[in-house]
């Protein structure tokens, strides 16, 4: 097992060494230096100067991938490859564009990220199961069309408009939660509760379906049949049966995006002014503070490595059939 | 005629369409799931929907230069017929079938003295003398023109069609068949098929309703600006009909542009396995690994970068929107090949076991020919599935994108922009809702007749769901 993960996390340094190769190549080689300097300063009347200026404020003002200008082991420490994208592999997230410490943000922002992400995760997970057990449970009756129905108009209407709708019919009209914001420690309930509440509603319809067809797979299986034979009823099949069994690609589909909770939500964190690391990325993008997009694309990737581990190793918790090797 | 970038890849994908139906005509295996689809009343009702969306999409994409205009802009035949839409432009926002501003200001009266209130529209229900009265009853006499006209329209199509279907086929069960014409057998049997097909009925009830619709939006859009208009005094209903092929070329070009790559590399690695697997099974876990969303803003702020510096490039508004739209269609095609790469490698893998595979290869056939003979058509069936699946979540991604100003040019209508630029106006009182539900019900008309259809054509598509309606 200790060997599994310990070649698994060998495997993944050339995963991450690509993703870091590639975000070098978009940043810095698709685009010069230059060209950041001038988008930053301001596309008309910039003088040579300001952009030198600029790069060498900013780190920039090095060679991509050979110094040869200097000594030793400079020649390739005192370049914009080692300086800007080696040092993310130790997570030295550097200095943003506007002079803040990345890493310090960083840390700081990924528990509000968590608190609006893991609930909706939970929360959702609870909601579609239930509702995805109960469609199986009344198969082949009108309830059951009703919902294949509904799922596909839930699935059809714009996340956003889930968010703009909640935030006006509940936040503005109903006046029960605030529209927007957040607050330290348990005060932050109160800002929580729209974001989750509307973040597990968009994910009902393709949510729902999903688990109804994994249901469905696993109730058409011989197993069943002989629960069924044995005189169990068909609640007692179900849940004693059933669920456990599909409960296997639901768990590892759960677990791959677990660590990349702490990434947040693009979209609702902005909406709800949460200052979590989704908010964050928005703000770089918006701003083109490059150095934050690229941490925030290698923390990602990070993430996901750790994702598809965590998957690997709880196949093998919660199906004695699998084993690593 | 001018041709833009995106406007090419349309007509290849058309062109493309074409060729394989004509490749595929006659060819049972493939009659099957049609025929499937056809008998299904949902598939064929979203399908028309579908296609009615195309059609404004397609008339969208053939642009060129007006003869006599001077202003040096490019229009497209939709903007052609749209003209006075596209000119009648208010001062700023006023509410759907309005006939004043939206907000109070200072006007000159007639005899010079100022005033406090709402200003007449300078074309919105320009033709009434005194709107108070007039104007309800004014609206349902043009909705009702236009309905009947609708009406009409569909009328004449629909006799048109059966009497086209009739001789048709009374001609042919009598060339064809004339002993089983005599004993009164096969006719019947087939007429009564042909005439009582509960999807053909289908059809034509959705037809009969999405016609006059049309007709009476565009018939009252001349007099009213039937969505209101926006902040700049644009009509909302030209915006949301002009956002359509934002939406449909996302959602096909996209796919367009990654199908080549994800079934070339899933098919090589999946049957070539050893090296070939484990480079690309590197090169879609590392692109995967990236936030997809992350990866297209890093792209499209790289794309951005491009553009600023070389502006001589790109002269006209539209041609550097346009470019934008390819770029974000490059871009999320980039990202979402993956999904469909692994799974057709899966399906490869398993494919190049089977009994007449092994026997192409004892038989010596070379493994080119095995792989174009054999393997593609037998996976073609999950790539169609996985386009049709991924249109709805591309076009509903479009709106979030361009939320996040990552997506489409902010000079170019589409659905995500209209929502990104009445959001904020949720906040005034009343409020402006308007542009914000014009572009939501057409982006939830789109997507839910993408998924409809999607879902049919997976049951009728996929082997292991084969048989069940």
């Amino acid at each position: 097992m200790t060997q599994y993960i310990i070649r698994r996390l060998l495997y993944s340094l050339p995963l991450l060494m690509g993703v870091n190769i590639l975000t070098f190549v978009l940043f810095f080689v698709v685009n010069s230096p230059d060209d950041m300097a001038r988008m930053q300063l301001g596309q008309k009347h910039v003088t040579g100067q300001s952009i030198a200026n600029w790069k060498q404020q900013h780190g920039y003002d090095m060679p991509l991938l050979w110094n040869s200008d200097r000594e030793g082991t400079k020649k390739v420490t005192d370049t914009i490859f080692y300086q800007k994208s080696v040092g993310l592999f130790l997570f030295r997230f550097g200095v943003s564009d506007s002079g803040r410490n990345i890493g310090a943000d960083i840390k700081e922002r990924a528990w509000p990220s968590l608190a609006v992400a893991l609930p909706t995760l939970l929360i959702g997970l609870l909601v579609n199961i239930c509702f995805a057990l109960m469609m199986v449970l009344f198969r082949n009756s009108y309830l059951e069309h009703g919902g294949i129905v509904l799922c596909v108009i839930l699935m059809s209407i714009s996340s956003l408009f889930y968010i703009i709708g909640g935030q006006f019919f509940i936040g503005k009209v109903l006046r029960l939660v605030p529209i927007s914001g957040y607050d330290d420690g348990l005060a932050a309930l109160k800002f929580l509760i729209l974001p989750v509440l509307i973040g597990v509603f968009s994910g009902i319809g393709s949510g729902v379906r999903w688990y109804r067809t994994l249901f469905l797979e696993e109730v058409e299986k011989d197993y069943v049949r002989t629960a069924r034979a044995k005189g169990l009823s068909e609640t007692q099949t179900l849940f004693q049966h059933v669920l456990p069994n599909a409960m296997i690609p639901i768990l590892t589909g759960v677990v791959v995006v677990l660590p990349l909770l702490f990434m947040g939500s693009l979209i609702m964190e902005s909406f709800f002014s949460i200052p979590g690391l989704g908010n964050y990325t928005i703000d770089a993008i918006n701003m083109q503070d490059f150095a934050i997009v690229r941490a925030m694309v290698f923390l990602g990737s990070v993430l996901y490595v750790i994702g598809l581990l965590l998957t690997d190793i709880s196949y093998t918790l919660v199906d004695p059939r699998v084993r690593l090797s | 005629m001018v041709v833009l970038w995106t406007d090419a890849l349309i007509y290849l994908l058309i062109a493309v369409i074409l060729a394989l139906g004509l490749y595929l005509r006659g060819k049972e295996h493939i009659q099957r799931p049609l025929q499937q689809i056809g008998r299904s009343k949902i598939g064929m009702v979203s399908l028309v929907v579908l296609l009615f969306f195309v059609l404004i999409g397609l008339l969208d994409s053939v642009h060129f230069k007006p003869a006599d205009d001077k202003k040096n802009e490019i229009i497209s035949l939709l903007d052609d017929w749209a003209t006075p839409l596209r000119e009648h432009g208010e001062k700023t926002y006023s509410a759907p079938f309005a006939t004043t501003l939206y907000s109070k200001e200072m006007m000159t009266m007639a005899d010079g003295s100022m005033q406090w209130g709402y200003p007449r529209l300078e074309f919105g229900g320009k033709h009434l003398n005194n709107p108070e009265t007039e104007k309800i009853p004014d609206i349902l006499q043009k909705t009702a023109y236009g309905l009947v006209q609708g009406l009409g329209l569909t009328g004449a199509f629909m006799l048109l069609w059966y009497l086209v279907r009739q001789t048709h086929f009374e001609r042919l069960n009598f060339i064809v068949r004339p002993e089983l014409v005599a004993q009164g057998q096969v006719v019947p049997e087939a007429r009564h098929g042909e005439q009582f097909n509960p999807s053909a009925k289908a059809v034509w009830v959705v037809l009969f309703i999405i016609v006059p619709l049309a007709t009476a939006l565009i018939h009252l859009s001349a007099y009213y600006h039937v969505f209101g208009t926006d902040k700049v005094g644009e009509d909302v209903f030209y915006q949301a009909v002009k956002s359509i092929r934002t939406g449909l070329v996302i959602g096909t070009l996209t796919t367009l542009i990654m199908l080549p790559m994800a079934i070339i590399f899933g098919i090589l690695a999946g049957f070539f396995r050893g090296w070939v697997d484990d480079v690309i099974q590197y090169i879609y876990t590392t692109l995967n690994s990236i936030p997809s969303v992350l990866l297209i803003a890093a792209s499209i702020l790289m794309v951005q970068v491009y553009m600023a510096n070389h502006e001589a490039a790109f002269t006209s508004v539209i041609v550097r929107a346009d470019m934008r739209l390819l770029f974000l269609c490059m871009i999320l095609g980039v990202t979402s090949w993956t999904g469909l790469c692994r799974l057709l490698r899966a399906e490869t893998l398993k494919l190049r076991e089977m009994e007449y595979v092994q026997a192409a290869q004892a038989l010596g056939v070379k493994q080119g020919t095995i792989l174009v003979r054999h393997i593609l058509p037998n996976v073609m069936h999950i790539v169609l599935i996985s386009v049709v699946l991924d249109f709805s979540s591309l076009v509903l991604a479009e709106a979030v994108l361009s939320y996040i100003n990552i997506g489409v040019d902010p000079t170019s209508y589409s659905w995500g922009n209209m929502i990104n630029g009445a959001r904020l106006e949720m906040a005034r009182e009343p409020i402006v809702w308007w542009s914000l539900s014009a572009a939501f019900v057409f982006m939830f008309a789109l997507v839910l007749a993408a998924n409809l259809f999607a879902d049919v054509v997976q049951n009728a598509f996929d082997p292991r769901r084969s048989g069940n309606e």
